[in-house]
């Protein structure tokens, strides 16, 4: 089991620590509810510091990311970041990352702390074209400062216009005392806000920081256990659950990032899938009575008949209403469809909707 | 952690209040703390009668689920209703508000193998 560099940290904030990918990482501090609307109304910090970082360098990163990856990178500025996913060869997903432009020929990746190892290898046995990997993810920090009154907050630490640094763009410069930190505006959340990318050495300053900046605006420690919820009601993909090596991106709603202006891996398979149409689809459903589904309960029909499984489930704390993710076969699939969820010894009617189940 | 000395306790971490053979069910402040926040209480063997150990209900917590356990065998006469609008009270008042059933006990000599405030005490580390 790994340590994140400020484990003392959380613990002495009260945070249950649980294992998770590998890393001894804070689940909850004060309660998931309490720390799910803190991110929706205020603003909040996650430690993160878990996920995996590559650098990719040289002359030939770009081709080497466009064969792995399956959004377009070469639409990518300086400055600007994409979501994106690793297809495998057999139709399924190595992993979902975001890949940044840092210079004219330097990438970040940023990938799930489960996967770095696969990843990795993954990467590199693709790399024909001679492109220089660098593995940081032992030495880099990861910390999400989400919510509506994250950048108000933060705005003291920088003298860069924080409110100047669009959806998925970001700057390298000074925060927090600290020089050439990423500042990125992306996050898991939909409750915006940032991401900041710095050393193990340097994280313990910046958390510090961004709690004595955020004091006045009700900031706190958030867990994994409302990163969890946030992501729910946003209909975002967690890799492990929705998404893995036997889930294509098209049937799990990730036809927008992947671009076919491109050859990458497996790209002929997956554009016919996508040409004919998927057999099966990822669903947002809500249930239309009390109940919480979860990930493994079955999705059944209305004869009780099974139709699929619940990928990610939870009671969604912004809506009070049970939420799901879940496969079944497209003829299930419909907006305004019902569906039911098998919970213990009940069938629950369901309704297929459209993401993201909340709406600010 | 709070850990009430006159009240029974079981390794599944529930609480027994004896009434005469009338027995009053809840779940110990260890055990709210692990769960985090309940959303919901399901109790749907209301009139049943059930044997010590069976599944008398769930609890969902907003990040995961858990069966509660019949501490002693009898009729289950009552089911704490307030949970249904208020499910949050298991947090907050776990040995008050928060109490879950009632049952009728049928064999009170069952109550000799639940635990003490100290065995119980023991048995979580407190």
């Amino acid at each position: 089991m790994k340590n994140i560099p400020l484990s003392k940290t959380h613990i002495a904030l009260g945070a249950k620590m649980v294992p998770f990918a590998g890393f001894n990482m804070p689940v909850q501090y004060e309660g998931v509810n309490v720390e799910h609307e803190t991110v929706r109304n205020a603003v909040g910090v996650f430690d993160v510091s878990h996920m995996g970082e590559f650098l990719i360098e040289g002359e030939h990163a770009l081709e080497l990311i466009q064969q792995v990856t399956s959004n377009d990178a070469s639409k990518l500025t300086i400055g600007k970041a994409q979501y994106s996913c690793l297809p495998n060869d057999t139709g399924g997903i190595v992993d979902d990352l975001i890949v940044y432009r840092i210079k004219e020929t330097t990438y970040l990746l940023v990938v799930n702390a489960s996967n770095i190892e696969k990843d990795w290898q993954w990467i590199q046995s693709k790399n024909k074209v001679g492109a220089t990997m660098r593995n940081l993810s032992d030495t880099y920090s990861l910390l999400a400062i989400q919510g509506p009154k994250a950048i108000e907050a933060m705005q003291s630490l920088t003298s860069h216009d924080l409110s100047a640094i669009p959806f998925y763009g970001f700057i390298v410069g000074d925060f927090a005392g600290i020089e050439h930190v990423i500042i990125s505006a992306t996050g898991y959340t939909g409750s915006g806000g940032f991401e900041i990318y710095c050393k193990n050495s340097e994280v313990k300053q910046i958390w510090d920081k961004v709690f004595e900046a955020g004091a006045g605006y009700g900031i706190k420690p958030i867990g994994l256990a409302a990163r969890d919820t946030l992501r729910l009601e946003m209909g975002y993909c967690l890799y492990g659950n929705d998404i893995d090596d036997n889930t294509s991106p098209i049937e799990a709603g990730l036809g927008w990032i992947t671009k076919f202006t491109k050859k990458f891996t497996n790209s002929e398979a997956l554009e016919k899938e996508k040409q004919n149409g998927p057999t099966r689809k990822l669903i947002a459903f809500e249930l239309n009575e009390r109940g919480i589904p979860r990930h493994g309960y079955d999705i059944v029909d209305a004869n009780g008949t099974k139709i699929g499984e619940v990928t990610s489930g939870t009671m969604a704390p912004s809506l009070n209403k049970g939420i799901g993710l879940g496969y079944v076969p497209m003829a299930f699939a419909e907006v305004g469809s019902t569906v039911f969820i098998q919970i213990r010894k009940n069938a629950i009617p369901a309704t297929v909707v459209k993401l993201p189940f909340y709406k600010g | 952690m709070n850990i009430p000395s006159e009240l029974k306790y079981t390794k599944d971490h529930e609480w027994i209040r004896l009434n005469g053979d009338i027995a009053t069910v809840g779940i110990t402040d260890f055990a709210q703390s692990e769960l985090g926040d309940i959303v919901y209480v399901e109790v749907e063997t209301v009139d049943e009668t059930l044997d010590a150990e069976e599944i008398f209900g769930t609890v969902e917590a907003v990040k995961t689920v858990s069966d509660l356990f019949l501490p002693l065998s009898g009729e289950i006469i009552e089911f704490n209703t307030a949970l249904e609008d208020a499910p949050e009270k298991v947090n907050t008042d776990p040995y008050g508000e928060g109490w879950m059933i009632k049952i009728k006990c049928s064999d009170l000599s069952q109550a000799d193998t639940l635990l003490t405030a100290e065995a119980y005490k023991k048995l979580i580390g407190a």
